[in-house]
């Protein structure tokens, strides 16, 4: 038996604006092992929730194309019922924004007994409520039995995105998707809950999508990473790799601009992410903004080229990209301050 | 004398109850605040959501309403209700966390960024126009786009356009709250590069507002970490970073996820030891309501929140 877990191929998630569709998430391709992390990083914009979102099938207006396959089942076509079945079993999510992803007005409690309650009706009643107080044990809360009568306002942000894990993990799920899961917390907090996703990785064994903009939370999670711009993976390679010897353009001018030690000037990547009306159609995507690169570096319709096994880059301009002096960079920007 | 000086800072918001919504307690946001800051330096101010690390930023400018303590910015009591201090509103100013929510929707960047000129300056429409334009100029924003409005600049324009607002009446300090935490790294890159550099054009003094230690370690000469309304250390950035005194600050940097993944299973290690100290130790560094305790000095330029004897 093979070890993947999830496959998605030549996944496009459009979204209509006017009378015309728009891709958000274009041609991608991706498998997820078992019992493995992978990391999704890229800008506001670049695709990566409606990735996820299309992989969960929660979009409600975009037209999706191409299959994901989870454990050969593919989501993209399966019927509602079926899916109902799967969401919230097999395959779960964890939101970004503990402070409305709870109903206000149920107990915790509720929230978690109902996933339990659809998903697994044998469960009586006392069998749900001991589950719900084992999960929220299981997620480090204590006091689980009084946050059980509890309502969201009463907990803290941190234990509110522990609630929302307890409630992904509720029914053993095959595959966790993490949107940002610490995005909204502070850093202690945001410590704190890495861990318990790392632990649970253990004990449930699913495969976790773990998507962020923040590199040392990827850096310190994946197994695997994903960089994705305008709607497209430019880059993919084991996090060792992609830390030590990253290839695209992009991933190397998003690594240049976070702060690090004895870095007196960040790096700026030039120009701003494009909106999905104005993305660039043909060529590389990224050719706008690295524009003191030869054209000719460009492939026309860029691909995916295996450099190294399983390091995965698009479009061969990395070959002639250098990050161009500071000095240099700094006249051009601040002309005119003077 | 200082350039800014901050003695014994007290914020404190009332909560009502009872039948009569009488005040019953008081929630102390900043309780016993003290510092200097020199002018052209960049002080941090790090610490967790509902630290008052914003509340003193706020206070300091006077948008809190300050229970007790002084305020002293270049000698002068600005607390003093009675006393003119309409020079101290133009020297110091702010930069707003969320650049989408600090502009004004329905305003053009022209009424935007000349709005404090308006209020403390009588230049004649063209005048105006022109210090928009320079000041545009300086935050690298078109100068041609003065008559558009906010929604039409991506979220890093937008917050230099706030600064824009800030530097307009040439300020000496500048209280920047969190003024990268909405943006994206290669947006937020661009925003503290040129919060540099116009540092060093116009001489500014920052009291920079985070709660991201690498972004603080990256611009500031001196950090002060706030717990609970209090400082618990104080010190230059490479007393904090490389001679953590106190458990909290400790547990903060050990906390900061590491961009190398090969140190991973060190950092984990790590803070795991920091977390056990923290639990093991927290009698020995906070008093018996949780506080911190007062700041000792354990050399020239650091300060610890150790109890009385030290």
């Amino acid at each position: 038996m093979s070890n993947e877990l999830l496959k998605i191929k030549n996944l496009s998630t459009s979204f209509r604006i006017g009378d015309e569709y728009y891709a958000a998430v274009d041609d991608v391709t991706l498998t997820l092992n078992k019992n493995e992390v992978l990391g999704i990083v890229g800008e506001s914009g670049s695709g990566k929730s409606a990735l996820a979102f299309s992989v969960m099938r929660l979009h409600t207006k975009a037209k999706i194309e191409g299959e994901v396959l989870l454990n050969n089942q593919d989501i993209v076509t399966m019927p509602k019922s079926k899916l109902d079945k799967i969401r919230g079993d097999e395959m779960a999510m964890i939101f970004q924004d503990p402070l409305t992803a709870l109903n206000p007005l149920t107990p915790i409690g509720g929230q978690i007994e109902e996933t339990l309650f659809l998903h697994n009706r044998k469960l009586g009643q006392q069998g749900r409520k001991k589950r719900a107080v084992e999960l929220l044990d299981l997620v480090g809360i204590p006091n689980a039995e009084r946050v059980f009568e509890q309502f969201p306002h009463e907990l803290s942000g941190g234990m509110r995105q522990r609630v929302i894990i307890a409630i992904a993990i509720a029914n053993d799920p095959k595959l966790l998707i993490a949107d940002e899961p610490t995005t909204a917390l502070d850093v202690t907090i945001q410590a704190q809950i890495l861990d318990l996703i790392r632990e649970l990785k253990e004990k449930i064994h699913a495969g976790i999508i773990l998507i962020t903009h923040d590199l040392g939370v990827v850096a310190e999670m994946a197994d695997r990473v994903a960089v994705m711009y305008a709607g497209q993976i430019v880059e993919i390679a084991s996090v060792e790799k992609l830390f030590e010897n990253p290839l695209h353009p992009y991933t190397r001018s998003l690594l240049n601009s976070v702060p690090v030690e004895g870095q007196d000037t960040l790096h700026v990547i030039q120009g701003v992410v494009p909106s999905l009306k104005n993305l660039p159609r043909e060529g590389c995507r990224f050719a706008a903004r690295i524009p003191w690169v030869d054209a000719s570096a460009h492939e026309e319709n860029p691909t995916m080229h295996e450099v190294e096994s399983g390091h995965f880059v698009r479009c061969t301009c990395h070959e002639h990209f250098y990050i161009p002096d500071q000095n240099e960079e700094k006249g051009e920007q601040s002309n005119g301050i003077s | 004398m200082a350039f800014l000086e901050v003695k014994d800072l007290q914020v404190y918001f009332p909560i009502k109850g009872g039948i009569l919504n009488r005040t019953v307690e008081y929630t102390r946001a900043v309780d016993g605040v003290s510092f200097e800051l020199e002018q052209g330096k960049t002080y941090g101010l790090v610490g967790e959501s509902g630290s008052g690390k914003s509340t003193t930023g706020r206070a300091i400018i006077g948008l809190e309403d300050i229970t007790s303590g002084q305020v002293l910015f270049e000698g002068k009591d600005i607390t003093d209700k009675k006393a003119k201090n309409k020079n101290f509103r133009k020297d110091v100013q702010m930069i707003f966390q969320d650049p989408y929510s600090s502009l004004n929707p329905r305003k053009r960047v022209l009424d935007i960024v000349a709005e404090p000129l308006r209020n403390y300056e009588k230049l004649s429409k063209q005048e105006e126009r022109k210090r928009v334009q320079e000041l545009l100029d300086i935050v690298n924003v078109s100068p041609d786009s003065i008559f558009k409005y906010p929604h039409e600049f991506s979220g890093g324009q937008r917050q230099r356009i706030g600064v824009a607002r800030a530097i307009a009446l040439k300020p000496k300090l500048i209280i920047a709250d969190e003024p990268v935490s909405a943006l994206d790294v290669s947006v937020q890159a661009q925003v503290l590069n040129f919060l540099q550099e116009i540092q060093k054009e116009l001489n500014l003094t920052y009291l920079f507002i985070s709660h991201d230690l690498g972004v603080v370690k990256h611009m500031c000469d001196n950090i002060s970490i706030m717990y609970k309304g209090r400082y618990v250390e104080q010190g230059s950035t490479k007393d904090i970073f490389e001679n953590p005194q106190h458990i909290y600050t400790k547990r903060l940097i050990a906390a900061i996820p590491d961009i190398d993944p090969r140190n991973r299973e060190k950092q984990f290690e790590f803070r795991k030891e920091v977390t056990k100290e923290y639990r093991e130790s927290f009698n020995n560094y906070f008093d018996s309501n949780g506080l911190a305790f007062g700041l000792q000095s354990i050399s020239d330029t650091h300060k610890v929140a150790l109890p009385e004897k030290g």
